[in-house]
């Protein structure tokens, strides 16, 4: 049913998304709690940067990207002779750019569920003898799991049509950052590609419904569990 | 002992609070809405931090600015009961109740949650999930939980502030069986006077951030210089009685105390029984010598000990009836007609009425005594 190059695309995305998602995670649940919960001079900053890529123009991100993790800088160097990690032109720095883009819809969304926590009940579990990280872990978190999800939901979605960033950073290699908008981008560069580029279009769309659907779904579940509804 | 010296300041409301209660029994901290009772609960569970002072209970320290010693939270092992009792939502009411047990030390454990269980009557509801209690049971539920997590002192504010009439009443009796079985010594915050009286052995009087009274429950009910404080209508004496017959034809309960006898309705407890009577000074009479033809059937003789005017339209008068002292409430007019002054002789007439159910709480059983129950 799937031609090789879209089979290729589409499992290319799907894990560049899915690394994207899982490595920003804990990420952006430890900055929601930062910007949610606790106070310390240079919040507004924070919150800036954070939320910087929803407003730079994502080449611009991509370009940030080079010049701080290519492998001629401090930090790319360090990571290629420590680790072997290269970033630039790689699956991994595909899932970089499209992890730093959609971090801040994450952030937004967990924090929302964070700030909709009563904070009492957390001092209910201190007076419990829960110590403040154990208060947060088994009584905010669990109650936050609707904002979890739909953020991780709206992250993976947003970095399954990440452009940008990924063709600044990583490049369009074929079979190695070649995720489904690169190659629809690629096809409509093409002569007579508009064939291809429609199917892509296509197999796009039909996944982000499938997000939506499993986001809805999830989210009735978890609130069930959690007594919300 | 719990011994109190903070101070504090949040916004404009400043709390300069200094007293000593016993650790033992039930302490009551009373005052009206703004006076400080929940911020001082706070300070002592950990909640809020005092500018400056200190804080121990039964010699151990929680908080002294001197030493610089903060002890967080749960390490103090304070139960808190919350007036909007603050569940877990997403936990089973068994879960909740097991969430401070299981974070008790071991070697601490000594409230079974079997117990608790039984004592609050809520083996029935272990399965469901907060949302799906009533306001009575969740309280139930809350007071379980604060329990199982083996405080060392028990905070309770104002429990049954966020209840109707009748969850009160259903919940008053569960707090009384656990100030009667288990030997927790307990701060219950409160603005209603029936509620410390049913309850309470130690009463503290706060007012715009200050305590003005501490002491004995029936001392200081009594206490003429208090009255503006407990409330017109409130203001009254506190009697400790004992159980010594029931009428079962007219449905009434002979009282005895120390000074004379009350006649109430009928009273579900044994003959030889404690119970605390309240008497308002609102509900109290007074006349010059016994009348005959009167529906009244409480007449105590009495000396008048005391005279305050209050609201330039009434007198507080404060009688003594053998060692016990009553008081009465009324109008300056009537304390001129009958001249009334130190050391008058007069007869205080209390309808049976007015010594409802609401009035009468029960003590602590005796040990030794058969069980009423």
């Amino acid at each position: 049913m799937l031609t090789p190059i879209e089979r290729e695309a589409l499992w290319l995305s799907l894990q560049v998304a899915m690394l994207a998602t899982l490595v920003s995670l804990p990420a952006a649940v430890a900055v929601a709690w930062l910007l949610g919960r606790v106070r310390f001079w240079g919040q507004p900053a924070i919150d800036a940067i954070v939320h910087a890529p929803l407003v730079l123009p994502p080449v611009v991100v991509g370009y940030l990207l080079l010049i701080t993790l290519g492998v001629r800088t401090p930090l790319g160097g360090w990571l290629d002779r420590t680790f072997g990690i290269r970033l630039v032109f790689t699956m991994g720095g595909a899932a970089v750019a499209a992890a730093v883009m959609s971090f801040p819809l994450m952030v937004r969304s967990i924090r929302l569920s964070l700030s909709g926590v009563d904070r009492g009940l957390e001092w209910a579990a201190r007076t419990l003898g829960a110590t403040r990280l154990n208060a947060f872990v088994s009584v905010t978190l669990p109650l936050m799991l609707p904002g979890i999800i739909s953020g991780c939901i709206v992250a993976f979605a947003a970095s399954l049509g990440e452009f940008g960033a990924t063709i600044t950073f990583a490049s369009n290699i074929e079979g190695e950052t070649r995720t489904l908008p690169l190659a629809i981008y690629t096809a409509i560069q093409t002569p007579d590609g508009d064939w291809i580029a429609l199917r892509l279009v296509t197999l796009s769309l039909g996944l982000a419904l499938c997000a939506l659907v499993v986001a809805e779904v999830a989210d009735r579940r978890v609130r069930r569990m959690l007594g919300q509804s | 002992m719990i011994e109190v010296d903070v101070r504090a300041q949040l916004g404009a409301f400043s709390l300069d609070a200094a007293f000593h209660a016993p650790s033992r029994g039930v302490v009551a901290l009373f005052g009206r809405s703004g006076a400080g009772k929940t911020t001082l609960i706070n300070l002592l569970a950990g909640m809020l931090r005092p500018a400056s002072g200190r804080i121990s209970v039964d010699g151990t320290v929680f908080f002294d600015t001197a030493a610089k010693i903060n002890v967080p939270v749960e390490r103090r092992r304070i139960g808190f009961v919350f007036q909007d009792s603050r569940l877990f939502p997403h936990l089973t009411v068994e879960s909740n109740l097991r969430y401070g047990l299981s974070r008790a030390p071991a070697s601490d454990r000594r409230i079974a949650f079997q117990t608790v269980v039984d004592v609050l009557g809520i083996a029935h509801l272990l399965r469901r999930r907060p949302f799906s209690l009533s306001g009575g049971e969740r309280q139930r539920v809350a007071l379980g939980r604060a329990l199982l997590a083996q405080p060392r002192l028990l905070l309770m504010d104002e429990p049954l502030a966020s209840l109707d009439a009748p969850r009160k009443a259903e919940i008053l009796p569960y707090i009384e069986r656990l100030r009667d079985e288990f030997a927790l010594p307990m701060v219950y915050v409160s603005h209603s006077l029936d509620e410390v009286i049913r309850l309470a052995d130690h009463l503290l009087v706060i007012s715009d951030g200050r305590i003005m009274a501490s002491g004995a429950l029936t001392d200081i009910v009594s206490r003429l210089d208090l009255q503006p404080m407990l409330g017109r209508f409130e203001a009254g004496a506190v009697v400790d009685c004992t159980v010594m017959a029931h009428d079962d034809h007219y449905q009434l309960t002979t009282l005895g105390f120390e000074g004379g006898q009350l006649r109430v309705p009928l009273v579900d407890r044994a003959i030889g029984a404690h119970v605390r009577a309240r008497v308002r000074a609102r509900d109290v009479a007074l006349a010059l010598a016994p009348p005959a033809d009167l529906s009244i059937t409480n007449q105590l003789a009495g000396v008048v000990t005391a005279l305050a005017v209050r609201d330039g339209a009434f007198v507080d008068v404060a009688i003594a009836v053998g060692p016990t002292t009553i008081r009465a409430l009324i109008s300056r007019q009537s304390r001129d007609r009958l001249r009334l002054d130190h050391g008058s002789h007069v007869w205080a007439l209390i309808k049976t009425v007015a010594l409802d159910t609401r009035s009468v709480g029960f003590m602590r059983r005796a040990r030794g005594m058969m069980d009423v129950q």
